[in-house]
């Protein structure tokens, strides 16, 4: 029974609670006593009652009534430890919850618990976690990617049936890519930051990690909105429908002809060039464009991000909340306080982004930046004047051994390399599994092959475009193979 | 070259005026703004700086800001951003305070002479307050932050190096308290911060067009102050430069009580406070109908106001100034005029406020919080006009409605001040004035009328005041036939 | 590319203690970076104008009307040193 519920996807376990053919304290037990059990460490806290059996008469007669999900920590719930995972807020009980969480609590949603991430969202393998490393159920010697991390596995290892995630270069769609999962980072200003721990404020996005593309659609429909609380906030300017389309007739796809592949693993390349056939196959033209500043997004985003950071992360002073290591004087608390608190992925971007403001520097970095996202939102512009939708690999290695990149700062920044210009030009993008590869990378694989990992297909689209993307991403989906995920085996 | 010939040095001052807005709620969070309340109850998870939490602007301070803009002739932004300015204190509870950099919402104004660089939109920091050492385990003392005030939209405005004295300064910053006073955008309360100034002060010889090193004074907090501590810098800085020595870059504050200044330590020792756009915020950009609508809004101001009083009124240049910049003083009149009717003498009426009732509760003090009520002095100075009281019993009316309030008129029939008319009773103290000064009887009669001073005096000594002199020359004239 | 004395000075403004140590490898690992990120230099961005918000939007403001505020004890509640009601921190200025 209980490998009934877990098998349900969010949107089936929707369908079922509101037939009556399944009840929703059971299903919230059936994920909660697996989360108890996990060892993956994808979860920081979990909710240790049912809600279901405490508060029913918050999910009766709702949308998602009772479905429960998995909160990536970086969102604030009021009461709820809420730690970023980063030790500086170790037994931070926010006064207030996020926008996006309150409205899928509203929606009938039931928080599981809290996953584990890149401290402060930084990092792309979630080794950057202030508390434990997140491991990659498909391979527990990997990881996850990141910072969604554990959003990612715990939905991989059937720890919940979705999770929220956010993505600022990457971190909704490179974890879902490395954990054959979907995830989809929504046009900017569409999900309401308010109460999502800041990283970089102008690239911050909430979007949903899920096993398949209908309940990513069913996620963005109950978390979007324009938020008053959150002043860059717009919502979409449709509602979100839940995707249907069976082909890709008359869909222009573009495939960069500027992608360096050097970079790329044979493998995933494979998979790429295998899903672009698929894509031709549905129906759809593919076209060559061009994204000529795309390489230079990594640049860009790797001064604009940490230069946000360097600011939204001042706050953490030992003053309010959180950490405080005291020490003589004023200067010294602080001095104290954020060198215990913070990990050493974060300094270094705090350090980055402090060296790229500062006096002297500013035009050269943070300046030089800010022109640089402009010519790649123009690339973008062109491009979707030839096409609807652009392709690309979303990471351009499997998942990669734990430990294998963290003395390599710059090696790890190049795992955003695909998914960053999208963030700084602000447009959707999905990451869809396209198939499987094997574990060096090397070349493509089939389910079934022993250590076969999952590689995803993003595809982005113009700023608002998200119902024609689900749409998109949902044909190519039912095209695809399916790759059993781990909790399946 | 001849020795005796010192260099004369002129001052050159700038100043920097917060202004905290009186909106209902802070700058970028709901919560109320009220002075004096109990330490961190007006505080949410924005104004905290909690993690997740973000701005969203006050509307009405955006508005008041405008205001404040038109009112001192700037130019309105058509597109103005906010940016962060970082640095860390315990009153800045994010790590950055929310301001404006390149693009302020007013720039390229002027008010009587002095010109206007920007005015800008910012947030007011939370109030540090100093406890003493109290055997707690780390260091002395503690800093204990009350975030009521952090949060409190402001308007920075900045000058140009136009001002040349602390007493202009003095006089300048007045009439700019008394234009906000009259927009209705700020209380302008100096005891209470909402108002507050910082000068920049550099020397140079007269005539020279470079400017020499400047130094910055800190945050006085009263008018007499403001010159007072002006003065002093400019008085340091040239005692400096006369001795052969150079001005140095610091910030000073100035100590009222022992009339010295000392130099502050920074806050953050590089001021490198890496300015970058607040990717929270979108741009401000007013309509031009909402720019034209605040304009046509705009209440009399101050420096109109003047002209009125001058060549409406007829007052003297300097009391018409006075009344319009000191905002208080010139409400208040304007009140006597109304409760006194259309028939008073508007400049007698100026001479009892800005005189008489001004040196009894001094030039600092808001009239309309003294124990003379409008309706009170409005009633002396008719009673005045109407002869029914005398100047000097008026005066003494007006010191015990400054000491208890009261009504003149019973006042003046409790303490038996009415003016003697030209009845029997007059007369007859006239007639024995003139027997008790046979001098000047006979040098009046001589022709020389300065003499009736005497008999005056006489009179005035008997009635305690409440004869009318003029009633009694004509009484005097009569009897000596003269 | 980046010296040592400009980590300790971006430290300093960062509120951040690093050891001896930590600046060395902070020097060599943002040197690294930086000398990544200089590919920028390159390319010819005259007369573009600098994004910083890619939301399109203007005058997204709130009315000025009172919100409740968190009860002081909510206020407090996260604090790690509370004084007569306040937030302390050793003092300031020193």
């Amino acid at each position: 029974m209980s490998a009934d519920l877990i098998a349900l996807s969010a949107a089936q376990a929707a369908v079922a609670l509101h037939a009556g053919e399944i009840d929703a304290a059971e299903l919230f037990s059936a994920y909660a006593d697996r989360v108890a059990g996990e060892q993956i460490g994808a979860y920081l806290w979990r909710e240790e009652g049912n809600p279901l059996v405490e508060r029913p008469a918050d999910f009766r007669s709702t949308p998602l009534a009772g479905v429960p999900i998995a909160v990536k920590d970086l969102f604030c719930m009021e009461g709820v430890p809420s730690t970023a995972a980063s030790k500086i807020l170790e037994g931070y009980l926010p006064p207030y919850t996020a926008t996006s969480i309150a409205r899928l609590q509203a929606a009938g949603a039931s928080v599981l618990g809290k996953t584990n991430m890149d401290e402060f969202a930084m990092g792309s393998s979630n080794e950057n976690s202030g508390y434990k490393t997140v491991k990659n159920p498909w391979d527990e010697t990997r990881v996850p990617g990141g910072s969604s991390g554990g959003s990612a596995a715990a939905v991989a290892a059937g720890l919940a049936p979705w999770a929220t995630g956010t993505d600022t270069g990457g971190s909704i769609r490179q974890p879902a890519s490395l954990c054959g999962l979907v995830g989809l980072k929504p046009t900017y200003g569409s999900v309401s930051r308010y109460g999502m721990i800041a990283f970089a404020s102008s690239l911050d996005q909430a979007g949903p990690i899920t096993r398949d593309v209908t309940d990513a659609a069913l996620m963005l429909k109950y978390m979007q909105g324009k938020d008053e609380r959150d002043s860059t906030s717009t919502g979409l300017p449709d509602e979100v429908e839940l995707p249907s389309a069976t082909d890709l007739n008359g869909k222009r796809f573009g495939v960069p002809s500027t992608i360096d592949w050097s970079g790329v693993q044979p493998g995933v390349k494979a998979v790429f060039d295998a899903a672009v056939e698929r894509l031709t196959a549905l129906g759809a033209e593919v076209v060559e464009i061009t994204l000529p500043h795309a390489e230079h997004g990594l640049s860009a985003y790797y001064l604009i991000a940490p230069a946000e950071a360097s600011a939204n992360l001042a706050r953490f002073d030992g003053v309010r909340f959180g950490l405080r290591s005291e020490g003589e004087g004023l200067t010294a608390m602080y001095e104290n306080t954020r060198h215990d608190g913070f990990g050493a992925e974060v300094k270094r971007r705090i350090m980055l982004g402090t060296y790229a403001l500062s006096s002297g520097y500013y035009d050269a970095y943070y300046g030089r930046a800010q022109l640089v996202r402009t010519k790649i939102a123009d690339d973008f512009r062109a491009a979707f004047n030839k096409c609807d939708f652009v392709v690309t690999p979303t990471s351009p290695t499997v998942a990669f051994k734990v430990g294998e990149r963290v003395e390599d700062p710059l090696a790890m920044y190049l795992s955003d390399l695909f998914t960053v210009p999208m963030s700084l030009a602000g447009i959707p993008a999905i990451s869809v599994p396209a198939g499987l590869a094997t574990p060096d990378g090397a070349a493509q694989a089939a389910p079934g092959d022993d250590g076969a990992l999952p590689v995803g297909l993003q595809i982005a689209g113009p700023a608002h475009s998200e119902n024609a993307l689900l749409d998109a991403a949902f044909a190519f989906e039912r095209a695809t193979e399916h790759m059993p995920a781990p909790w399946e085996r | 070259m001849s020795q005796n010939t010192a260099t004369e040095y002129e001052a050159v001052i700038g100043l920097e005026i917060h202004v905290q807005l009186s909106t209902n709620t802070k700058m970028f969070c709901g919560c109320q703004l009220q002075f004096g309340a109990d330490p961190n109850t007006l505080t949410c998870p924005v104004c905290l700086g909690h993690p997740g939490t973000l701005p969203v602007p006050n509307e009405k301070a955006v508005r008041y800001a405008i205001a404040t803009g038109l009112a001192l002739g700037c130019s309105i932004a058509p597109r103005s951003m906010f940016h962060r300015k970082n640095y860390f204190y315990p009153d800045l509870p994010k790590g950055y305070q929310i301001s404006q950099f390149d693009v302020p919402i007013c720039s390229d104004g002027e008010l009587a002479g002095v010109r206007i660089h920007r005015a800008h939109m910012e947030e007011d920091a939370a109030k540090n307050i100093h406890v003493g050492e109290s055997g707690r385990i780390h260091g002395a003392g503690r800093t204990v932050v009350d975030y009521n005030r952090g949060g409190t939209p402001l308007v920075e405005i900045v000058t140009e190096p136009d001002i040349r004295s602390g007493a202009q300064a003095r006089e300048w910053l007045q009439l700019l308290r008394a234009t906000i006073k009259q927009l209705g955008v700020s209380d302008v309360n100096m005891e209470e911060g909402s108002l507050r100034c910082d000068a920049n002060i550099s020397i140079r010889p007269v005539g020279a067009t470079e400017l020499g090193t400047k130094t910055e004074l800190k945050n006085m907090n009263s008018f007499r102050f403001i010159e007072r501590g002006i003065d002093a810098e400019i008085a340091r800085q040239t005692a400096l430069v006369n001795a052969g020595e150079k001005v140095r870059q610091e910030t000073l504050h100035f100590d009222p009580s022992t009339g010295s200044l000392t130099s502050l330590r920074s806050k953050e020792e590089s001021h490198d406070y890496r300015y970058f756009p607040e990717p929270d915020l979108v741009p401000v950009a007013p309509p031009a109908e909402l720019i034209e609508e605040i304009r046509a809004s705009l209440p009399e101001l101050p420096l109109e106001k003047a002209d009125h009083f001058e060549n409406g009124l007829g007052l003297s240049v300097d009391t018409a100034r006075f009344l319009a910049f000191n905002a208080e003083i010139g409400a208040y009149y304007q009140e006597v005029l109304l409760e006194a009717g259309a028939d008073v003498d508007a400049k007698r009426t100026a001479d009892w406020v800005t005189g008489e009732l001004v040196a009894r509760i001094g030039a600092d003090a808001d009239p309309a919080e003294s124990k003379v009520t409008p309706v009170a002095l409005a009633q002396l100075v008719t009673m005045v006009g109407e002869k029914k009281v005398t100047n000097a019993g008026a005066k003494t009316v007006l010191d015990r409605l400054v000491e208890s309030g009261g009504v003149p008129e019973q006042i003046v029939e409790a303490e038996g001040l009415a003016a003697m008319g030209d009845g029997d009773e007059l007369a007859g103290i006239v007639d024995a004035a003139l027997e008790a000064n046979p001098k000047a009887v006979d040098d009046m009669k001589a022709g020389n009328m300065k003499a009736i001073g005497a008999v005056i005096g006489f009179v005035m000594k008997q009635t305690q005041g409440r004869a009318d002199g003029g009633e009694v020359t004509r009484i005097v004239r009569e009897k000596l036939g003269l | 590319m980046i010296e040592r004395k400009d980590v300790e000075y971006v430290a300093r403004l960062a509120r951040l203690r690093l050891s001896e140590e930590e600046q060395e490898r902070m020097a060599r690992e943002l040197g690294a970076v930086l000398g990544y990120i200089e590919h920028i230099e390159e390319l010819d961005l005259s007369g573009v104008e600098p994004t910083s918000h890619v939301v399109d939007l203007v005058n997204s403001l709130r009315s000025d009307e009172v919100r409740e505020s968190l009860p002081r004890e909510a206020a407090l509640a996260n604090a790690p040193e509370v004084v007569d009601n306040g937030f302390a921190v050793p003092a300031a200025g020193s």
